[in-house]
């Protein structure tokens, strides 16, 4: 697709993965209503189509984040398809429920093929490109649960956690290349991903944190908390010394 | 006896992310990526317009990349950068006749030609850009009232067309595509051999006189008086002066001399006599200069800047000098990168052509509405033009006005909004626009400025050279391709 590309007023293009429903599906809703033009993947193909007729300017691929090797060509005709690319966010994730007395490797598998993994398989070809064009923002959604190992959800801390220090390098290593890399923390927000937690508080709507996740990217934010209050919790809960951190409830 | 190996040439060229860079416009506010090819001969132009075939990606071209804006980009295409065609083929120093390819720099141009005592005859203010470039812009200079354009002076040029064909055009020979390729901003094919005709000169300097200028009303008065004996003219205007004063500034006056008049023409018609110079005061290096003006390139500190200039001219005023060609051309080169100055937001310049008969009231009302809308242009030069038989030519009977704006995140709305305000007057005024320094014309525009046959006859030409439309330009796309609808 050929498309007109004004200097003072550019059309933006971007990649929402995972964006069926959530918070990735109040991205494309976001963005699109900020004039880009995106490129939506999920892989429920019905929810898929239902979030990009909602949104202006959006189109829907059907992928399996699991599906990598595959990720490179469709990286590719997305790329071709938008007429470039500004803007990656990874979004893809799953959380199913975990008993506490409960080591299932299948769900830590799955955790970490789809969180960490795919993370990884798409925001490697974004970052390959924006090391070329010197340029571009890459997002991950990752989760206030990286910052620690909560006795909780063992697997699904480390895949957090390993994606936030995956972005961090892709960050050490793309800064000098012009390109933005930026770690968004989400706390308790209203998704279909909440139904699993063990417990809630401060929980915004899909949209508000959508909206604080483009506002974040678009001001090159490196590390964003969402909401911004998180950032001083996690920071007090990151410095509980391990022998308090394992006796507390949290 | 050894057996002779014949070399078969061979197009492996692919779409690889290594091709991939950032294409940024001159002015800086806007870039672009696209994978850039730069052959060094016709055979692998041709196989890079094979591959876009192959793959269905469009092809843009690009010279020296001093377009302000997008007339050099292809965003998410091909991006043939010809700057590595750089071999003069032929040099006849008794006729001034020149051949080259295009990516010969006018630099490297009139290096070649100057000791044998011929110079470009069009020069633009930067010595960067390159003559196949020149030529799809058609550029002008500060003689554009004496001389018309670049492509005045072009005889002939070979042109291969995107199946990789080759055709040559002059005004005798498909003179329709010659008219049409000079100014057609690369739609129609790639120049790979162009021959000029050079201008002789008789000194490697110039006679400069300073004229100050009170007002742009005094300005366009010193324009008219000198027209009819000057070689060259040109006008830095304050644009940020207001009241009585608006459009204050300053006219650069020169002739060429005589071959009485330099005693030492085969030392000033040297190379080195025309260096401008690698440190600013003996000390400050020329190339770091846009730092020290980068804390002055803002709203409160540009007026400053202006006041200096201007008061330093009322200083000047009569002032006459001889000065090599180089030096007193090649403006834009005395601080390399100083558009840097402006910020990470770049600039974007707005130059309009208008009528001679209206062109002091344009230019009055456009300066007032700038100031109007807080947006007073940093840089303003006026200039002088004539009408040329080009097809989408800028010329014109009359005066041009280059506007430099600061562009930053927060001012692009009202820039847009700027523009378009003065479009109306410029077209309501038979005023016409120039691709290499546009960032905001709308195909409307360009269709009202160039008129509907012209438009028409242009996209007939576009069809027979270019039938699959695989030579594209952001700006193409922007201005040219939304009128086919």
């Amino acid at each position: 697709m050929q498309t007109v590309d004004r200097p003072l007023e550019p059309t933006k293009k971007a990649i929402v993965v995972g964006a069926s429903s959530g918070i990735g599906a109040a991205l494309v809703r976001d963005l699109s209503a900020r004039g880009y033009r995106v490129a939506a993947l999920a892989r429920r193909e019905a929810e898929l189509d239902a979030v990009c007729a909602d949104a202006d300017n959006a189109t829907a691929y059907v992928h399996d984040v699991t599906d990598y090797e595959v990720v490179p060509e469709l990286f590719q005709q997305i790329v071709r398809d938008l007429g470039g690319l500004d803007v990656i966010v990874y979004n893809a994730g799953v959380q199913p429920q975990v008993a506490a007395d409960e080591y299932d490797f299948e769900k830590d598998h799955q955790m970490i093929a789809v969180n960490l993994l795919g993370a990884m398989a798409w925001l490697n070809q974004a970052a390959q490109r924006f090391d070329r064009t010197k340029g571009g923002s890459i997002a991950a959604v990752s989760s206030v649960a990286g910052d620690r190992g909560r006795s909780a959800f063992p697997g699904y801390h480390t895949s957090k956690g390993a994606l936030s220090v995956y972005m961090e390098s892709l960050r050490n290593r793309l800064a000098k290349r012009g390109a933005n890399i930026t770690t968004i923390k989400p706390g308790f927000v209203d998704t279909p991903l909440l139904e699993n937690a063990d417990k809630t508080f401060w929980v915004i709507s899909a949209a508000d944190a959508a909206r604080q996740i483009v506002n974040a990217i678009e001001a090159g934010k490196q590390t964003v908390y969402v909401p911004g209050r998180w950032r001083w919790v996690m920071l007090i809960i990151q410095h509980i010394p391990s022998f308090i951190f394992r006796r507390m409830s949290i | 006896m050894g057996k002779l190996k014949i070399k078969k040439h061979t197009n492996s060229l692919a779409l690889t992310d290594s091709r991939l860079e950032k294409v940024t416009s001159w002015g800086g506010a806007s870039r672009s990526e696209g994978w850039v090819f730069r052959p060094t001969t016709a055979a692998q132009l041709a196989d890079v317009f094979a591959l876009a075939r192959r793959e269905g990606v469009s092809v843009g071209l690009r010279g020296g990349g001093n377009s302000y804006g997008d007339a050099a980009s292809n965003q998410n295409g091909i991006v043939l950068d010809l700057t590595r065609m750089k071999r003069i083929l032929e040099w006849q120093p008794e006729t001034g006749i020149v051949t080259v390819e295009p990516g010969v720099t006018l630099r490297e141009l009139w290096e070649y030609t100057l000791a044998d005592g011929w110079w470009p005859p069009v020069c633009t203010g930067t010595m960067y850009i390159t003559i196949g470039g020149g030529a799809a812009m058609n550029v002008h200079g500060k003689n554009a009232f004496k001389v018309g354009t670049l492509g005045e002076h072009i005889l002939e040029f070979d042109l291969m067309l995107s199946n990789g064909e080759t055709i040559t055009a002059s005004r005798d020979e498909n003179s329709d595509i010659f008219h049409a390729a000079i100014g057609g901003f690369g739609m129609l094919g790639c120049f790979t051999r162009l021959t000029l005709q050079m201008k002789r000169i008789y000194s490697g300097e110039v006679a400069v006189q300073i004229i100050n200028s009170r007002s742009l009303s005094e300005m366009f008065a010193q324009f008219r008086d000198n027209v009819p004996t000057s070689d060259y003219l040109v006008g830095w205007v304050d644009c940020t002066a207001t009241g009585k004063m608006l459009g204050r500034g300053e006219v650069h006056q020169a002739n060429y001399l005589t071959a009485a008049q330099d005693r030492y023409p085969q030392a000033t018609m040297q190379r080195d006599h025309q260096h401008l110079g690698d440190t600013l005061f003996g000390i400050v290096p020329r190339s770091a200069m846009w730092r020290f003006m980068q804390p002055f390139w803002n709203r409160p500190g540009i007026p400053w800047v202006n006041r200096g200039k201007y008061w330093s001219s009322r200083l000047k005023d009569g002032g006459r000098y001889r000065q090599p060609h180089a030096q007193f051309h090649f403006l834009l080169n005395y601080f390399p990168d100083w558009q840097k100055a402006t910020g990470k937001g770049g600039l974007i310049q707005y130059q309009p052509f208008v009528p001679a008969a209206h062109a002091e009231a344009v230019f009055t009302t456009i300066l007032q509405r700038c100031q109007a809308a807080k947006l007073a242009p940093y840089l303003g030069v006026l200039k002088r033009h004539r009408a040329d038989p080009f097809l989408m030519t800028h010329g014109l009977d009359g005066y041009s006005f280059a506007l430099d704006f600061k562009v930053t995140d927060s001012n692009r709305p009202q820039l847009v909004a700027l523009c378009r305000e003065l479009d109306a007057l410029v077209l309501a005024n038979g005023g016409r626009f120039y691709p290499a320094k546009d960032s905001v014309l709308r195909p409307e525009v360009a269709q009202a400025y160039l008129g509907d046959s012209a438009v028409q006859q242009f996209r007939m030409l576009k069809k027979r050279c270019d039938p699959d439309d695989i030579i594209q330009t952001n700006f193409w796309r922007r201005v040219f391709v939304p009128l086919a609808d």
